[in-house]
């Protein structure tokens, strides 16, 4: 299991930053990502996995009209 | 991107303007000199009494610098001083103020052409404030005015015209020009302009003939678009200001301005403000395509995003989402908007939002079979007129669109309105006999449309509707139609004014992000959804309450300043995620804001001093409110639509979640519970919590436990006037 945004959630041997994201439904494009604390760069979403027991944040800047 | 149909292509309204023209009869002609402001201020303001033909200027005195700063601050102040506790938005003292704000007009930076305007709105019966693009603004600053305020009634119907280059101001009877905005904003810029090249130093504030008759009514600023050849429009939408405008007897306000250049401002330090305006211009070039796609969609990017996050408003705010959003998605709007031209509604915005959707065929009403730009729709819009009504056909949401603008009346109003309304057809309190034979069923584009007509027309069951979510929750109970407790529960408003369009039930510092504003539930004064619902970042009281002091504080700011909210975090550094927590206040722009402050007044501020100056005006507000004998805890109390599920329906949407919730928030088993025993713990539940919210925020703003601000407070800010502390005074037992 992982913390998503304090929220509990599955996790799988070789989880990515995008599948999180994805099985979320987190399609806002102005996000900030940390996994551990950790910043992942944009574009390395895809190549990032998340390890078990990972605590992973996903910031949504605010936007709105 | 080729266009691949002629985009200029649109019916022209100017073939009589010169003959209506010569039909106007001047009431009054007063010479002025023209001035440039120094360091963004010009230190007088235009006082116009319409009722006794008097033009005089006022001086803008340190002191209201010092406190309320300019725009929205200035506005409230002229209004406080203009009116008395027992003024209704109607009478003669009624003042509607117009003030850029001392950084308004700078072509440096992105997002800096905005106006407020501030007046009493019959839809609230407290000061509402409006912040709105076009060019009236700031060309009435670069005439020499840093506020236009106006009192009084016309006989008959008038214009204003400020004419910067024959040093004139006029007031004229103008009998012929037909005022629904998109035509009257066209020929008044055609009959105010020496020529076609100087469409662009004219703007003009009109409001069309639903404003007539609707509380709901808006205001119109023109900017010219070059390239289109068009006049385009945009609104000082919240609160009703049209209908105050048009009781004013006023057809439209005309300012004709002097050659524009960059530094009319006459900044202290003019190179720190273009400084940190190439940055922020070369983050818009480089990112937005990444980002938001401002430049090509403008707002309407939050359509399908406020569907994934259940945030989109659908059928009266009951849902979050709808299987039909492909058909009014972010994809739709970018190719009905025509690529690649300069949509900025004030010079140097390469933000440049302002989309507009060429060559719509007008389906219905008087303009049927005319080709018109529609300015917009922007995200609200799309979701008011669309989605909450349930209407997914592009087509209409264009036409409603394109009718709401040029009748003066708000988009997000009228889609509250008339969602609330096809929710009491779809509950049998509105029936076919009782709405005059309109079927309100949700989608029904047509009987959407036929209500703003009606409006217009100032008749039928559009009129009822014009008036209000409040008004027909009166009106209907009145009538023994509906339950009213039950209306209060689904009616999406607070203060009088309806809901802008997101979903608050999920987030608890969004429905004190709406109902704890002062002027009512309008999110620019806070948007925390994505911080709380989202991020899950803001999870105690306390810390709800510590956003809901900051951000509407650093929105206020944009107010007094005369800038657009939307390049301050609809675009960001490439690196801001750095900032992690923190990054939602984008603390680079907020640096490059108190960079373009300082080159232009000349004064050092610091972040902490940027608040502060906001949070003068924000409590003079408060105490004005009170002053209108609206006020204390209770006005801050929101719809229960905004809070949680109010019907059975709304319920099993959400069964899992809520379900949850019982079992894990609330410690409650959920198993054999019917559904209205599991709504009832709900509410009890939710309500109790937003108790709590309002005990942690009133704390934090320095306000009584009943939303009083204390003397303290008011003398911390330098607003302990006497005659503002004896307002205060008797509440503070
Ligand atoms: S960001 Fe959009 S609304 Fe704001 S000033 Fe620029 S064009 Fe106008």
């Amino acid at each position: 299991m992982i913390t998503v945004n304090g929220d509990r959630m599955e996790w799988h041997d070789g989880m990515t930053v995008a599948e999180i994201l994805e099985i979320r439904n987190y399609i806002f494009r102005m996000i900030a990502v940390q996994v551990n604390g950790e910043l992942i760069k944009r574009g390395t979403y895809e190549q990032t996995s998340v390890p078990d027991e990972a605590d992973v944040q996903v910031i949504h800047m605010i936007s709105g009209g | 991107m080729t266009i691949a149909y002629d985009y200029k292509t649109r019916t022209s309204y100017t073939e009589d303007a010169a003959a209506q023209k010569a039909a106007h009869k001047v009431l009054l002609q007063h010479s002025f000199e023209p001035s440039l402001p120094e360091r963004g201020y010009t230190n007088r303001t235009l006082h116009i009494d319409l009722s006794t033909l008097k033009v005089t200027e006022k001086a803008v005195t340190r002191q209201m610098k010092d406190i309320f700063v300019g725009g929205r601050g200035f506005g409230l102040w002229y209004l406080w001083n203009a009116i008395t506790p027992t003024t209704k938005w109607n009478d003669p003292e009624n003042d509607i103020v117009i003030s850029p704000g001392p950084l308004a007009g700078n072509t440096a930076y992105a997002g800096s052409g905005k106006s407020i305007v501030v007046t009493l709105s019959p839809l609230t019966s407290i000061p509402v404030d409006s912040n709105v693009g076009g060019y009236f603004g700031p060309l009435l600053k670069f005439c020499g005015y840093d506020a236009l305020e106006i009192q009084g009634k016309a006989a008959s119907d008038v214009i204003v015209v400020i004419d910067g280059p024959k040093k004139t101001i006029t007031i004229e009877e103008a009998p012929e020009e037909n005022y629904d905005s998109h035509v009257a904003a066209e020929i008044f810029t055609h009959q105010f302009a020496d020529n076609d090249k100087d469409f662009v130093n004219v703007g003009v504030v009109s409001a069309g003939k639903g404003a007539d008759h609707a509380r709901i009514g808006c205001l119109n600023f023109s900017w010219f678009d070059p390239k289109r050849g068009a006049v385009r429009l945009k609104q000082a939408g919240r609160g009703g200001i049209g209908l105050v405008f048009r009781d004013k007897k006023i057809k439209a306000l005309v300012v004709h301005g002097g050659k524009m250049k960059g530094d009319l401002n006459q900044a202290a330090d003019f190179a720190r403000t273009t400084k940190v305006g190439r940055v922020l211009a070369k983050e818009i070039h480089d990112f937005d395509d990444q980002q938001c796609k401002m430049r090509s969609i403008g707002t309407a990017h939050l359509v399908e995003v406020m569907d994934a996050y259940d945030l989109l408003p659908v059928h009266n705010f009951q849902y979050g989402k709808h299987k039909d959003i492909d058909k009014i998605a972010s994809t739709v709007w970018q190719k009905r908007f025509t690529q690649g031209i300069f949509d900025g509604c004030w010079y140097g915005c390469h933000m440049a939002c302002a989309k507009g959707a060429d060559c719509h065929k007008v389906m219905t009403g008087p303009y049927k079979g005319d080709v018109v730009t529609v300015d917009g729709p922007e995200y609200e819009t799309a979701a008011g007129l669309g989605s909450n009504c349930g209407i997914f056909e592009p087509d209409w949401i264009l036409e409603s669109n394109f009718y709401c603008d040029t009748y003066g009346l708000d988009t997000i109003s009228f889609g509250t309105c008339c969602a609330f309304a096809m929710e009491c057809f779809q509950r049998g309190i509105l029936n076919l006999e009782r709405t005059g034979g309109l079927d309100l069923t949700w989608g029904n584009g047509a009987s959407h449309v036929e209500l703003l007509h009606q409006i217009a027309r100032g008749e039928g069951f559009g009129l009822i509707v014009g008036q209000g979510v409040k008004y027909m929750q009166e009106y209907f109970a009145g009538k023994g139609w509906g339950d009213l407790p039950f209306m209060i529960d689904i009616g999406m408003q607070v203060k009088g004014m309806e809901y802008s369009q997101y979903m608050s039930k999920e987030s608890l510092a969004q429905q004190g992000g709406y109902a704890l504003t002062n002027k009512g539930p309008q999110h620019d004064e806070a948007w925390l959804i994505f911080m709380d619902m989202v991020n899950n970042q803001i999870p105690t009281f306390e810390d709800k309450a510590e956003a809901l002091h900051y951000f509407p504080l650093f929105r206020t700011w944009f107010g007094l300043m005369g800038l657009c909210k939307l390049p301050w975090n609809d675009i960001e550094p490439a690196d801001n995620a750095k900032h992690g927590k923190d990054a939602a206040k984008v603390p680079e722009h907020v640096q490059n804001y108190l960079e373009l402050y300082a080159g232009i007044t000349g004064n050092e501020m610091t972040n902490e001093e940027l608040i502060l100056q906001s949070e003068a005006v924000y409590n003079f507000q408060r105490v004005f409110n009170l002053r209108m004998g609206m006020g204390g805890r209770k006005s801050d109390w929101p719809p229960y639509r905004s809070v949680g599920p109010v019907t059975r329906e709304e319920y099993e949407s959400r069964a899992e979640r809520y379900d949850k919730q019982l079992k894990e928030l609330i410690g409650v088993d959920p198993a054999g519970k019917s559904v209205e025993e599991k709504m009832a713990l709900h509410r009890t539940w939710r309500e109790d919590r937003y108790n709590k919210l309002c005990d942690a925020v009133y704390a934090r703003r320095g306000w009584t436990n009943n939303a009083i601000p204390t003397l303290e407070t008011l003398k911390k800010f330098k607003i302990d006037f006497p005659e503002v502390v004896a307002v205060v005074k008797p509440h503070l037992g």
